[in-house]
Formats: C-alpha cells, sequence, structure tokens
C-alpha cells in the first residue's frame, strides 16, 4: 500500500511537469496545426538558464525559496524570448508553405538549441542545488519532499491562471477564435500572428517554469534533458487530445500515474522479466493505444475528415 | 536535354562515381569509407522516400527498420548466439555464418513484415499523428535492443554485437583486400561498388515505380486521400505496402551496415539518425529522386568531410567547438537555412512546384 501511495504522488508530480509542457505543445498544435519539436529544447534552457542564475544569487545570502522564484523568473523571460524569436524566424515565413517544411525547421531548431546549449553550458551534468529543505514529510506511509509540494502548488497555480487567461481575457478569446478558423478571426478583427505570438510566449514560460522544477526535483541540468520530457509531454497532449487544453493536463497527469506506477510494478508484473528501465516505453505504448482506439485522444472531438 | 546528351551525361556520371573510390583510396581508406556511408544512407533515403515521399506518410522512426536490418545480420553471422545459447552452441560451435543470399531476402522481409506490422494500426492516423507514433515505435525498439541483453541476452545491450562477419560474394571476401597484380583495392573500395551497385538497383526500382500504377496511386493518396478512395484505389493496401516496401530497403541497408563496420549497438540507431534520414528525403526534395540522392550525400559525407578539416578549430576555441559540436551545428543550420529559403528541397519535382498549392 505504501508503495502504491508513493508512486501515486511521484506519478502526480511527474505528471504535473508533462502537463505544463504539454499545454505549450497543444496551443501551438491548436493554433498553427504544427509539432513544435523545439519545445523541449525550451524546457532545457529555461532550467539551465535558472542555473546559471542560481550561481550568480547563492553568494548573496537570499532565502532559498527566493533565489529559486527569481532564477525562475528569469528563465521565464529568457524562454519567452526565445521561443518567440524561434516562431519568428523559423515558422512563421513558413506559414503557407509544404507541411513538412515547418516540421523539418522545428527539428532543426531543436538540434541548434540543443547545441548551442552544449557549446555555451559545456556537456557535463549540472547539480542543481538543493535550495528547499530536503526534508520529507510523511502523508500516510508515503513521503513527499518540499520540492514536489512546490511542484504541485506551482503548477496548480499556473493551471488556474492561465484558464483565467483562456477563458476570461481580450487575449484568450482571440486565441480561442484563432485556433478554431484563422481566416474568420482574422476578419472579425484579431490578428493571427500577435495571437500566434503570444501563444509561443505562454507555452515557453510554463516550459520554463516546468524546466525549473524538473532539474530542481531531479537535481540535475544538462542540454539533453529536454528531449525525452518534451517528447512525453506531446505524447500526453495527443494522449488528452491534442488542441485540448483541459486533454493536455488531463492526459498529462494520467501519463505521469501510468509511468510511474507502471515502474513502479513492472518487474513483479512480469516476474522479473521486464525491470523498470522499461519505463520509457509505456508512454509509446500508451500513445499507440489511445491513437489506435481513439484517434481524436481522450477530451478530443472526432472530427471527421475535410476534403 | 536531347536522349544523346543524356545518356552522354550519364555515361560521364557513371565512369566518375566507378573511378571515385580508386581516386579516394590514394588519400587514405577513410575517404573511401565516408563514400560508403553515404551510399548506404542513400539507399535509406531511398527508402524513406517511398513512404514519405510518394504516399505522403510522415515516417519519423524510420531508422528501426534499420536496426532490425542489422540486428539480423549481426545475429545470424556472429558468435554472439553460440557464445550466449548452449543449443546454438551445440549446433554451431563455430558460430553462427549464415551465408549473405540467405540473410538479406530473410532481413528484406523482416523488417518488411515489421513494417506493415507497424502500419497497421496507424492507418487512421493523420500526419503528424504518424510522425509521432512512428517516432515512438523507434523509441521503442532502441529501448529493447538497449535491454534485451538480461534475462536472456539476445542484443548484448548497450555493450552491443561485435565480430560479424565479412560479406563473401562469389568466393570474393569483401572484408579482405583484394590484389590483382601490382594493383590493391582496398576492402572499403569492395564495399563501394557493393553499395553501388545496390544503388542503383534502387534507383531503377523507384523510377520503374514511381511511374507505375501502384506509384501513381501513392501519388494520389499523398495529394488527396478521400478524393484516392473515390476513384477506387484501395488506400488501405497502398499505404500498407509503401510502409513494407520502405522498410524493406531500410532492412537490407542495416544488413549491409552490420557487415560494413563489424559491430553494432543501439547507439547507431537513435531518433537522430531517423531524423537525419527524414531531413535527407525533405532538404533533397520530397518524392523526387534525383533529389533525394543529392540531400542523402549531402547530409551523410559534407559533415564528415569537415571531420577531417576542422581539426585545428577545436585548438582555437579551448575544445568547446569541436568536430562532432561543429556539424551538429551545420547540419541543425542547413535544415533551418534550406527550408527557409527553399521550403520545397534543393531539387524538387518539376510538376509540384506550379501546380500544387501546398496547402496543409
Amino acid at each position: 500500500m505504501d508503495i502504491l501511495l508513493q508512486q501515486i504522488i511521484n506519478g502526480l508530480v511527474l505528471g504535473s511537469m508533462y502537463a505544463l509542457v504539454a499545454l505549450g505543445y497543444t496551443m501551438v498544435y491548436g493554433i498553427i496545426g504544427l509539432i513544435n519539436f523545439a519545445h523541449g529544447e525550451v524546457l532545457m534552457v529555461g532550467a539551465l538558464v535558472s542555473w546559471s542564475v542560481i550561481g550568480i544569487l547563492q553568494g548573496l545570502g537570499l532565502p532559498g525559496w527566493l533565489v529559486l522564484l527569481l532564477s525562475m523568473l528569469v528563465a521565464c523571460a529568457v524562454a519567452a524570448l526565445l521561443n518567440y524569436s524561434i516562431e519568428k524566424v523559423a515558422y512563421r515565413p513558413l506559414r503557407n508553405a509544404p507541411r513538412l517544411a515547418p516540421l523539418i525547421t522545428a527539428i532543426g531548431m531543436s538540434i541548434l538549441l540543443q547545441t548551442l546549449a552544449m557549446i555555451i553550458w559545456k556537456p557535463n551534468y549540472k547539480a542543481f542545488p538543493t535550495l528547499l529543505p530536503s526534508t520529507p514529510i510523511a502523508v500516510g506511509g508515503a513521503t513527499i519532499t518540499p520540492t514536489q509540494v512546490m511542484i504541485l502548488v506551482l503548477t496548480g497555480l499556473s493551471l488556474s491562471l492561465l484558464m483565467w487567461l483562456v477563458h476570461a481575457t481580450r487575449l484568450g478569446r482571440a486565441m480561442r477564435a484563432t485556433a478554431e478558423n484563422p481566416k474568420v478571426a482574422a476578419l472579425m478583427g484579431v490578428q493571427p500572428d500577435k495571437v500566434i505570438s503570444a501563444t509561443f510566449i505562454i507555452g515557453a514560460v510554463l516550459a520554463a517554469i516546468a524546466g525549473v522544477m524538473w532539474a530542481a526535483n531531479y537535481g540535475t541540468a544538462q542540454h539533453t534533458m529536454g528531449f525525452l520530457p518534451g517528447l512525453k509531454a506531446f505524447t500526453a497532449a495527443v494522449f488528452g487530445g491534442i488542441g485540448n487544453l483541459a486533454g493536455a493536463v488531463v492526459g498529462g497527469i494520467l501519463l505521469g500515474l501510468i509511468e510511474s506506477i507502471g515502474a513502479g510494478y513492472i518487474g513483479q508484473l512480469t516476474g522479473g522479466i521486464l525491470g523498470s528501465h522499461y519505463a520509457d516505453i509505456f508512454a509509446f505504448v500508451v500513445l499507440i493505444a489511445v491513437l489506435t482506439l481513439r484517434p481524436s485522444g481522450l477530451l478530443g472531438e472526432r472530427v471527421a475528415d475535410r476534403a | 536535354m536531347t536522349s544523346r546528351q543524356r545518356l552522354i551525361a550519364i555515361l560521364f556520371a557513371s565512369a566518375g562515381l566507378l573511378v571515385l573510390p580508386l581516386i579516394l583510396q590514394g588519400f587514405g581508406n577513410a575517404w573511401v569509407r565516408i563514400a560508403d556511408m553515404a551510399l548506404l544512407f542513400v539507399l535509406l533515403a531511398l527508402g524513406l522516400n517511398i513512404v514519405v515521399g510518394y504516399a505522403g506518410l510522415l515516417d519519423l522512426g524510420f531508422v528501426a527498420f534499420f536496426a532490425i536490418g542489422a540486428y539480423m545480420f549481426g545475429l545470424m553471422a556472429s558468435p554472439h548466439l553460440s557464445e550466449n545459447f548452449p543449443l546454438f552452441a551445440a549446433m554451431f560451435p563455430q558460430g553462427l555464418h549464415t551465408p549473405l543470399w540467405l540473410v538479406i531476402p530473410l532481413a528484406a522481409l523482416l523488417a518488411g513484415a515489421l513494417g506493415i506490422l507497424l502500419g497497421a494500426p496507424t492507418l487512421r492516423l493523420r500526419g503528424d499523428y504518424l510522425a509521432i507514433v512512428t517516432l515512438g515505435f523507434g523509441e521503442i525498439i532502441r529501448v529493447f535492443l538497449n535491454n534485451l541483453d538480461h534475462p536472456i541476452n539476445l542484443t548484448n545491450g548497450p555493450k552491443g554485437i561485435g565480430q560479424i562477419d565479412s560479406l563473401k560474394l562469389f568466393g570474393l571476401d569483401l572484408g579482405k583486400k583484394l590484389s590483382l597484380g601490382d594493383f590493391e583495392l582496398a576492402s572499403v573500395s569492395l564495399y563501394y561498388y557493393l553499395f553501388l551497385l545496390l544503388v542503383v538497383l534502387s534507383v531503377l526500382i523507384c523510377h520503374r515505380l514511381e511511374r507505375s500504377r501502384i506509384g501513381r496511386a501513392w501519388m494520389a493518396i499523398r495529394e488527396d486521400e478521400i478524393a484516392a478512395k473515390a476513384m477506387g484505389i484501395n488506400t488501405r493496401n497502398m499505404k500498407l505496402l509503401a510502409f513494407g516496401m520502405g522498410a524493406t530497403f531500410g532492412g537490407v541497408s542495416g544488413a549491409m551496415f552490420a557487415s560494413f563496420q563489424s559491430f553494432i549497438s543501439p547507439e547507431s540507431f537513435s531518433l537522430m539518425e531517423s531524423v537525419m534520414i527524414v531531413a535527407m528525403v525533405v532538404l533533397g526534395g520530397l518524392g523526387h529522386l534525383p533529389g533525394v540522392i543529392l540531400g542523402a550525400v549531402m547530409l551523410a559525407a559534407l559533415p564528415e568531410v569537415l571531420r577531417y578539416v576542422a581539426g585545428p578549430l577545436q585548438a582555437m576555441t579551448d575544445g568547446r567547438l569541436d568536430a562532432s559540436i561543429l556539424r551538429q551545428l551545420l547540419i541543425a543550420l542547413a535544415m533551418i537555412s534550406i527550408m527557409l529559403l527553399r521550403p520545397r528541397g534543393l531539387w524538387p519535382a518539376p510538376e509540384l512546384t506550379s501546380t500544387q498549392n501546398g496547402k496543409g
């Protein structure tokens, strides 16, 4: 029982990070129909920037949580600027190009960012300092670290802010309108380019928050750290129904739970034949299963092919 | 170009290709190796071109079929199985050394079957979903290759399989150099001719496919699946056929790769390789054979050449910018800039440029 509860807590923490990244994918896909392959790299840049900022701030004698918060703010700003420029340079000129062209520039951007990060930050694994108290809190037989509590709280906060933004502001309405039909939205006075830029900025901020939390949770940061979370977050977005914000959150959290519980029990279930190294394939097995059984995702609407 | 001029051009090109390894050999075998790898990548790109270029199905896990071919050959022509399984050791005390003529059709068959198997559940998916599912499939294969060293040691895990046989053709061992009187042909050059032969064969097959009923059906599906269906094309079978054919190419090149390197490990079959193959096809010109070949040669060979030229750079930048980093950087920049400047690729198919309006 304790193991199960522990895996559920870990799964929720992992899942909420996936959810934050998945939101970025789903918003971009919903509006311009592009898999932004470089999104995982935005997470990585966020984590590495905050690592550098922490290195500068640590000597000043500020409390740990404040250092983490400040570094997160800087990371969000850098990531937002980065994602804004990526869209402007690599995706916008290809708005009307053949479908594969922006996908290739996105993959190119992802490789480029990884390489640049490797040149700037060197390829070694960087120890991410523990800034919050590390004594775990007991929760009915299982434990949760203060960092994990922070992750859950911050995710909840970001999600509520995003929901408010999308459902109660002018920008949010413009975003929803553009996602539904860019041409008609433009006729109604929405400027699609501005909306798309805003979408990339919001996605980047969420990814940067997730990146800092990822690094704080696992205690390391490196230039390749963005790839797998990025891929799984996309899986989560598809799982929940791509283009659907609530779906991304549900998909992310479910995927985190499946992965964490699956990795905890796969050894027992298969009599030790398959170990927890196989945790990484859960995401893909889930993805293939979902797409085969329900191609539009859990919460996605069924749309007929348009000729 | 008149047919006479074209004939002369083809003659010159083939003469050049035939003499190339002899010239490169003079500069060192490493250069011939680069040409060999470029040819292998051409083979892979031609295979992927069937799936992505003709049928319009974006496959980001193509390297999985390459891996399957390679591991197939690795297992069937190395001491690995006999060392690890008493049963095999009893049957083949010298290790399993299956001849080429058996392995190649088997690799083609197995990869093709897996291609169809993967294709089946993804038939209903639209382009981008398909990309992610195939990507996931590629990763699953890699995770398995990495972890199948226990409880039974099938793939030897991250350590990889070594001592794979070199290819033997009509009693000629491609792993040893061939002496013709005073003149010596290095092993890499022998492989070059084999790969060249395979590439020429594949180009012929692809060219014939392109004009055939099947090829036209694929292109119809690519342009508009619903319309193709309405015209009586069995889209399901055609898509599966595309997957299978493409995977077959991947499997055969994998077998070639394994014997050429005589060592394989999961590292050679990462997602990055899949991405590179897609990039070759798209950068060169989707669905256009000369373009695909150009893209493959460019992306495979140029960075390798750079590796030899860019030695001093590392010293200049304190080791921050070594050749492999520079290679990655250049590939990324090439992918972005070529797509921005020529969204249809460097050498696109002529009839597409004016008529199609590029709608998502």
